[in-house]
């Protein structure tokens, strides 16, 4: 049985690519069947955070029009045969592919993956509209800050609206020393505040951005942020994982073995 | 500034919660300006029925407030309607 899963926010930069990027490459990690699609046309990032970006072809408006087959714009991930990833297109707007055919695509994706994750753009606009439209489950990212949970309530309203029922939250770029001092809102402040079950929380952690620069995602590895995103892939296959101390503690092991890892 | 100031200080994430209560209720109720302003109107058309009112002076808006009985807080309207004379019946 395969899942359709939307990765949405509302407000932009709040980690919607990195995280569709990590639970992708996560659930193949896990043997699992995924395709990712971008469906922010006109502002591909996807393949980049992929380090894919040699490899594009095809893409999403091309499969939809026609001008090629599925098979074709579908790029194999660099570690996984079992990943791939539909780029979106570059020089076309929002408007070059309706809600219709969003949900003819995915439902032709469902035969042949496990997992079919979408990267939603920002906003609520036409974009929004199509990545949900095929859509059985959500996942919210928000950070900690007043207007990426403003965008994230309104989010999950129009989902509800839309009859998207199955709905959960990851709380990105979390500070710990900022949540002691009280100059943060907590995990628990923001799930209360928005209502829905938690899937996950990530702290910011500067391998996020290292990871980016170099187009491999780092979940799996034993960054704190590589493990958060392995945990959230274990909770989208129902598994039960206990969740991870966030705030950074470096055991007195860990700083030995990081010694030995610095060459 | 004494030692205690340190336990009466509030936090900016608190201030944030907070804040973002009030705004999440307005915004859920999906209560645009021109809607409040027809409540405020039929408010009006039927009080009036009753009692003489200052429309001018008359305030509503969406708040929270605990609710009775069971957990949280709900969302509720608020109406300040100031009366200037209660008609008597014939």
């Amino acid at each position: 049985m395969s899942e359709v899963i939307v990765v949405t926010s509302g407000k932009g930069g709040v980690g919607k690519t990195t995280t569709s990027a990590n639970a992708g490459t996560g659930l193949a990690k896990l043997n699992k069947r995924v395709v990712l699609i971008d469906t922010d046309i006109g502002l591909r990032n996807l393949d980049v955070v992929m380090g894919l970006e040699n490899r594009i072809v095809y893409n999403l408006v091309d499969v939809v029009e026609g001008n090629c087959r599925m098979k074709q714009a579908l790029i194999k991930d660099k570690r996984y045969p079992n990943l791939c990833l539909l780029p979106s297109a570059q020089t076309r707007d929002k408007t070059s592919v309706t809600p219709e055919q969003m949900k003819k695509l995915t439902e032709e994706l469902r035969e042949e993956y496990d997992y079919i994750i979408l990267d939603c753009p920002a906003g609520i606009e036409q974009g929004f509209k199509n990545a949900i439209a095929g859509a059985d489950r959500a996942i919210i990212v928000t950070t900690p800050e007043v207007s990426a949970i403003r965008d994230a309530d309104r989010i999950i309203g129009l989902l509800e609206a839309n009859e998207l029922k199955k709905i959960e939250l990851i709380v990105n770029r979390i500070r710990m020393d900022m949540v002691k001092r009280g100059d943060m809102m907590s995990i628990a402040d923001v799930v209360d505040i928005l209502g829905i079950d938690l899937i996950g929380a990530v702290p910011d952690d500067e391998n996020i951005v290292i990871s980016t620069n170099q187009g491999e995602p780092l979940v799996g590895d034993d960054s704190l942020a590589g493990q958060a995103f392995m945990n959230i892939c274990h909770r989208i296959l129902g598994e039960e994982v206990p969740w991870l101390d966030l705030s950074g503690k470096s055991s007195l092991w860990s700083k030995i073995s990081d010694i030995f890892k610095k060459k | 500034m004494g030692l205690f100031d340190i336990f009466k200080k509030k936090g900016s994430g608190d201030m944030a919660k907070d804040r973002l209560k009030l705004i999440l209720v307005s915004d859920r109720a999906n209560c645009t300006p021109e809607l409040m302003e027809m409540i405020k109107n039929d408010i009006i058309n039927v009080i009036s029925k009753y009692m003489e009112i200052d429309a001018e002076g008359l305030d509503i808006q969406i708040t929270q407030t605990e609710s009775e009985g069971n957990n949280g807080t709900v969302p509720a309207l608020y109406a300040n309607i100031p009366i200037r004379d209660i008609k008597q019946k014939i």
